[in-house]
């Protein structure tokens, strides 16, 4: 019998889809619809000028991640899809912060960007963009040490990911048969 | 050759093999149904309203097999389509809804009747489209039909901007693409195999999948090479015939004694094209505890969605009982179906005081030929229906099952006249034939033979017997207090009335009735006078376990 691991947790699905106008509100749609807990979802184009590639972060049990994937892989402008989680991958995800950083404090926050690999994209009398790029957790740690001087405002990008070697999404078989 | 947009629609539809279209014309259609009638290869079915056109569209498709065509202007005919395609969505049934919005240069400005039919239907069909440009009409068309009609079946909706209609462009005809479901290879079906050989008390749950994949004749053949009783679900009735030994009728909410009983007793179930719906596994926690599921279907969801299985298999259910049947080879479980057999003899159920309405749809089968589609609104009567009229073969039972869309009859029994060619029974109750009841004059200009059992009890029957047995007897709103004389509306819309009063009148009117529809290619209305508390039993409350099933009021 198939036993469901009730904890809940992040899980990563990556999705090939049909680049068309409506996919998104189709796919999203369905995650409202049945009720799916999504964190992040990151979009855009391929390269092939026909195909997006969306990274979906869900917070959930075992039970719903394959339901979703399932229930995704059923819509037909979903072309593949797997669940990150079971290959070895590279996640990444960029943040744009905006502080405020007078000449009293610009030297301190300089030094936290250096320790973080950060780098400085905009620098105005009184405020300073931030970039960072790196691993989720890396970011929200920056964010811990960076939140103290105030934020203007921020963005991030949410999770992209990409399998390691020579395992790529769409030579990938449908995930659902693997289940 | 260059044709327009609204040509080419035509001739796509031609390539399908589309003999029947339901629907209505509006501003946004003209175009569409200007070639429709240049061509003059296709019978239209003006209905009264566009809920009707989608309903009969699917009632079409549900006794042919094939797709339900429907056609509606933009903006509200658009969305009068709405229910009819959910209906559709949620028993299955392949169906292309084609509509008509505003032109390019009109979208997106809240123009006259423009509205996002695309963006309403999303959640209640398979896939949907919104042509804005006539060189992808065709392409777009072929791929409605193939994804409508493959795999788990289901409604596409279409939406086409009225510039595209005139827009000409090259076409090209093809032959239709066929769906060829996958074969089901031996390995996939071991576990399985082995399974249902160890069993000892095995039973078969057959769903809609069943009627889906046309695999009714396998069915039988499984049930009995491995002497297995047979219960259906109410979108599978017909898969095996009513009164056979096997067969042991519904099961689910207000499914049988023995099917609920055999259901408890059973160490395998062998679910087929079926989903688990709240009103089959009620309990889905507690339904397969001790047991062994064993769950084919084609849809890769639905497995381990409601109920999980210790073993299944994703796959077309034609192809799965091909491979299936001789790797079973014949069993022998004798002591169980005797068991089962004696389940069915136990405990008579007790409906009421008056039980007509049971008794005119036992005689109604009887009387009628049983070669006839047969169709229901929803409500008490769809209970009755499901369980007293003895079907024999699939497809000639439509009943929204999983939306419960109370007003599909009425259009639905249209276009299962016209896919079947023969005439055809409704089974409605006041309060659904009042929700739709303008397609009886549609049904009087086509002509269309159809014996309406009205089961008039001046009540929302089925609400009512839920507020007996969960809310104490308080009747809110579901006392009808209609002073409408059915027999004098019947003949008003140009069909004809008849009534049953009491047992008595049953025999001969119903055989009037049916003469009288098929002589004049009329439609019969019977104004059923039923009692207000006759109720559907046995019943298994919502979430409740099939060992608490009720089988008398006073049990409850």
């Amino acid at each position: 019998m198939a036993e469901y691991k009730k904890e809940k947790q992040k899980w990563t699905i990556g999705a090939l889809v049909s680049n068309e106008s409506g996919v998104l509100t189709r796919i999203s749609g369905l995650f409202a619809r049945r009720g799916y807990n999504i964190e992040s979802l990151s979009v855009c184009t391929t390269e092939d000028p026909a195909i997006s590639r969306m990274t979906i972060v869900l917070i959930g049990d075992e039970y719903t991640l394959y339901q979703m994937i399932k229930q995704m892989d059923k819509l037909d402008d979903v072309k593949k899809i797997g669940c990150a989680d079971e290959l070895d991958c590279v996640y990444r995800e960029l943040l744009l912060i905006k502080v405020p950083a007078t000449a009293e404090v610009r030297r301190e926050i300089v030094e936290i960007k250096e320790i973080y690999k950060a780098k400085v994209v905009d620098l105005s009398i009184d405020t300073m963009i931030l970039e960072l790029t790196g691993i989720p957790s890396k970011i929200d740690a920056f964010l811990k040490v960076i939140e103290p001087f105030g934020v203007l405002e921020m963005q991030r990008t949410g999770v992209t990911v990409l399998a390691r070697g020579t395992h790529t999404l769409k030579d990938r078989d449908c995930y659902g048969d693997n289940i | 050759m260059k044709l327009t947009g609204a040509e080419i629609l035509i001739n796509c539809l031609l390539e399908q093999g589309v003999d029947t279209i339901f629907g209505y014309p509006g501003g946004t259609v003209l175009d569409i149904y200007d070639a429709l009638y240049r061509n003059g290869k296709i019978n239209h079915i003006l209905t009264a309203h566009e809920q009707g056109a989608s309903h009969a569209a699917d009632g079409y498709a549900r006794v042919t097999g094939k797709v339900g065509v429907c056609f509606a202007t933009s903006g509200p005919g658009a969305t009068n389509l709405v229910t009819g395609i959910a209906t559709a969505y949620m028993d299955s049934i392949p169906m292309v809804a084609i509509t008509g919005n505003v032109g390019l240069s009109l979208l997106g400005r809240d123009s006259f009747q423009e509205i996002d039919i695309k963006g309403i239907t999303i959640p209640i069909t398979k896939h949907n489209y919104i042509v804005k440009d006539v060189s992808e009409l065709a392409d777009v068309v072929r791929q409605a039909f193939y994804i409508a009609s493959s795999g788990r079946k289901g409604p596409v909706l279409i939406d086409i901007l009225k510039n595209v209609q005139t827009q000409v462009c090259d076409y090209e005809p093809q032959e239709p693409r066929k769906y060829e479901a996958l074969p089901v290879p031996e390995s996939k079906l071991e576990a399985a195999a082995a399974a249902i050989k160890a069993s000892k008390r095995p039973l078969i749950i057959a769903g809609g999948g069943i009627v889906s994949a046309n695999a009714a004749p396998l069915l039988r053949q499984l049930a009995n090479n491995i002497q297995c009783p047979v219960a259906y679900t109410l979108m599978g009735k017909g898969n095996v015939p009513d009164g056979e030994a096997h067969c042991l009728g519904m099961i689910g909410m207000h499914g049988s004694v023995a099917a609920a009983k055999a259901c408890m007793k059973a160490d395998t179930i062998i679910a087929l094209g079926t989903r688990f719906s709240d009103r089959v596994a009620l309990n889905r926690d507690a339904f397969a505890k001790n047991k062994t599921v064993i769950h084919v279907d084609i849809d890769n969801a639905e497995i381990d969605k409601n109920v999980v299985s210790a073993i299944h298999v994703m796959g077309d259910l034609y192809n799965t009982l091909t491979t299936l049947i001789p790797m079973v080879g014949n069993l022998e479980h004798t002591e169980w179906l005797e068991e089962v057999h004696k389940y069915k003899t136990q405990e008579p159920i007790k409906k009421g005081a008056s039980e007509l309405a049971v008794n005119i749809l036992s005689k109604a089968c009887e009387i009628f030929p049983d070669d006839i589609p047969v169709v229901t609104d929803v409500g008490q009567h769809q209970m009755w229906t499901a369980q007293y009229y003895k079907l024999k073969e699939p497809r000639l039972f439509c009943s929204s099952g999983g939306l419960g869309t109370m007003g599909y009859g009425m259009g639905a029994a249209i276009g299962a006249c016209f896919g079947s060619g023969k005439p055809a029974v409704l089974v409605t109750g006041d309060g659904c034939f009042n929700m739709n009841l303008n397609e009886l004059s549609t049904a009087v200009t086509q002509g269309t033979p159809i014996v309406i059992l009205l089961m008039n009890n001046g009540v929302l029957g089925m609400v009512r017997q839920w507020q007996k047995i969960f809310y104490n007897n308080r009747f809110s709103q579901t006392t009808l207090q209609k002073k409408t004389d059915y027999v004098k509306f019947a003949e008003s819309f140009g069909a004809i009335g008849m009534r049953i009063n009491s047992e008595k009148d049953i025999v001969p009117v119903l055989k009037s009735a049916y003469e009288t529809a098929v002589k004049n290619c009329v439609p019969v209305l019977v104004d059923c006078h039923i009692s207000c508390d006759e109720n559907v039993l046995p019943m298994i409350k919502p979430g409740a376990t099939y060992d608490t099933q009720i089988r008398k009021m006073e049990d409850n």
